[in-house]
């Protein structure tokens, strides 16, 4: 583990233990139907998505963009698997397929707008936020869409010797992700063309590839966080699907330490900010605190993060240092 | 030729404005009629209210995501105060307005002090106030107020108060970014930020009051709002960001900052109106998702031609 992650995890770790001590009912884990249940259990099987979005965000921001979108594509992804297979009759791989490829798709129109149109990223990632949603809702005629599909639903509730398939989703793109930044070059070209895009096209690196596969990348990983939840919850629910996982998405990231500048990428770090998101969101669950309410408290934790990367927080950390000694 | 350089973007707007709009007169029976027109005016204030402040925020350079929070948290805010608390109804729309306000204002100082991005503070500043208005009342509530309807059905001439609101609030826009120091200081900020500090311009005190004045006007949208709907609703306003956003390049101001009109804007909420209603009203399209989709693409056209147009004639194209 290397030492920028300790932070984060001391973070996580004192919000584990704070619940642990005070929060009654999260430390119980229980064996049933050869599956393991409770409240962490949940942080990971619910939180997969998060995580999933996490991944693919870490490298879009890394290369100084931002993904406003992934929510919609969750829900857009979500809502065509659930139309082919309950109104198309199509079976479940090819569902699965095209949902990925319109989750794909998506992304491709993110980066190529973003790189070849020369238009901001928020703006591109904003409109297709709005856009994918509204497609999703269109295809669906607003209506909540439900299945029964044994083997679709395994992608959400299912387990393979005791482990929940989200998680293992999660571990294998994570590993597959991680390989690809640190054991190949392109870690290196994200990292380059978010620290200096022009230096980077100086250097030689196709910059235009690298941010359309950052923004694909972002994409698919939304596409399969849709596919599990609607599979965890045997409905495409076009309305709240991925509603408001933007902010968890962006914040997992900021808190494990990813500079949203650009230019840094530590996937590690997002994993951890993502758990500790949702240990925080099952905390406040746990709590009673409504759903809607946990959102204030989640803009001022991404805030507070935001503001500890910047170089105000610094000077302001360097004015009080003296007086510590003193 | 001058002038042609400096509202290239704003000119291609109202052509393409008018162009639209002789393609529907021509294409529908009765569209082109003042009442038609008047329609466009107060079914769009709420937006165009929004807009006018985003018009501020994105000539300063910056971007405002919480205007559809804020518009929908002052909605339930003047519902609850008025239905709960009987309050007066002006009592309660000053209070939702110096809320809005202060609420910009808290999101303006924290962007200057602290250098993060506009997107960011003003994301967070959307779940916050989402979660604010759900704090204050759970569901969406109506009104029912004698003195709230007798504003709500006020006529001025043949127009209804909200397209008078909405009227006004494009002109002393208009009067406060042409003719007021303040409106100066914006377009120097942002034309480039560094400059605007040599120039010795305040430039702390211009973002604050930029991003006080969309959390103003947006607070003030949601007043006209609740006349609209006689109620606080938090289901209105969610994605209101990029529909004001839209209407605002449409109108042809840029998204780098320093360049195009409040007019713009009002040419923008028109457009935008007139694209809708005909796709929804005379298309007979009404799914609200479709609807969705063909203001993304709207704006991803404008946004793809100002990139275009700035680059081949005005020159200021900049790297993003």
């Amino acid at each position: 583990m290397s030492p920028r992650n300790f932070w984060p995890l001391v973070a996580l770790a004192a919000l584990i233990v704070f619940n642990l001590v005070f929060t009654t009912g999260f430390a119980r884990l229980e064996f049933r139907d050869g599956r393991l249940f409770g409240a962490l259990v949940d942080i990971f099987q619910n939180g997969a998505p998060v995580m999933l979005l996490a991944v693919g965000m870490t490298l879009v921001i890394a290369l100084g963009g931002i993904d406003l979108s992934v929510g919609s594509v969750m829900a857009l992804a979500g809502a065509v698997a659930a139309l082919l297979m309950t109104e198309q009759a199509q079976p479940v791989p090819l569902s699965v397929a095209a949902a990925l490829g319109t989750a794909l798709v998506i992304g491709a129109l993110n980066g190529a707008l973003v790189t070849y149109g020369g238009i901001q990223p928020i703006i591109v990632t904003l409109v297709t936020l709005v856009m994918g949603r509204g497609l999703a809702q269109a295809l669906t005629q607003d209506q909540k869409v439900r299945f029964e599909n044994p083997a679709f639903e395994f992608l959400g509730n299912g387990t393979v010797v005791g482990l929940p398939v989200p998680v293992l989703i999660v571990a294998t793109v994570f590993v597959l992700v991680a390989l690809l930044l640190r054991k190949t070059a392109t870690g290196l070209y994200i990292e380059a063309t978010g620290g200096n895009p022009q230096a980077a096209r100086l250097c030689g690196l196709r910059v235009h590839t690298i941010q359309m596969t950052a923004y694909m990348a972002s994409g698919l990983c939304a596409g399969l966080a849709g596919l599990i939840a609607a599979a965890d919850i045997k409905e495409a629910d076009v309305a709240n699907s991925g509603l408001y996982l933007e902010l968890d998405a962006i914040l997992a990231v900021v808190l494990g330490g990813t500079s949203l500048t650009g230019g840094r990428a530590n996937l590690v770090g997002s994993i951890i900010g993502a758990t500790f998101i949702q240990t925080l969101t099952i905390m406040l669950q746990m709590r009673g605190v409504i759903t809607e309410h946990t959102l204030i408290i989640k803009a001022i934790v991404a805030l507070g993060v935001c503001f500890m990367q910047t170089a105000a927080f610094e000077r302001m950390v360097r004015r009080f240092r003296p007086a510590e000694g003193a | 030729m001058n002038f042609l350089r400096k509202h290239v973007t704003v000119l291609a707007g109202v052509l393409a404005y008018v162009l639209l709009y002789a393609a529907a007169a021509l294409r529908y029976d009765g569209f082109f009629s003042l009442p038609i027109f008047i329609n466009f005016l107060s079914n769009n204030a709420v937006l165009g209210i929004v807009a006018v402040g985003m018009t501020f925020v994105i000539l300063s350079g910056g971007i405002d995501l919480s205007v559809g929070a804020v518009m929908s948290f002052s909605s339930v805010l003047i519902g609850v105060l008025v239905m709960d608390h009987h309050w007066n109804v002006f009592a309660a729309i000053g209070v939702a307005l110096a809320c809005g306000t202060t609420l910009g204002a808290l999101l303006g100082t924290i962007i200057h002090t602290t250098g993060i991005k506009p997107f960011i503070v003003t994301l967070a500043g959307m779940f916050f106030v989402r979660g604010l208005a759900f704090i204050i009342h759970l569901e969406s509530i109506a009104i029912v107020d004698p003195r709230h309807t007798a504003i709500a059905i006020t006529r001025i001439g043949s127009l209804p108060l909200t397209a008078v609101l909405f009227l006004a609030f494009v002109a002393i826009g208009w009067y406060v970014a042409v003719f007021t120091p303040f409106g100066r200081n914006v377009y120097a900020l942002g034309g480039g930020e560094e400059a605007a500090l040599l120039m010795g311009l305040p430039v702390k005190r211009t973002r604050i009051a930029v991003y006080a004045l969309s959390g103003f006007c947006a607070s003030f949208a949601g007043a006209v709002l609740t006349f609209y709907l006689s109620s606080g609703s938090h289901l209105e306003g969610v994605g209101m960001e990029l529909d004001a956003i839209a209407t605002v390049v449409i109108g042809g101001t840029l998204l780098a900052g320093g360049v195009g009109s409040v007019f713009g804007t009002l040419v923008g909420v028109l457009m935008l109106g007139l694209v809708l209603t005909s796709i929804t009203t005379y298309e007979g399209m009404l799914s609200s998702g479709l609807t969705r989709v063909a203001i993304g693409a709207l704006l991803l056209g404008f946004v793809l031609m100002q990139k275009l147009l700035t680059r081949r004639i005005v020159g200021v194209g900049r790297a993003t």
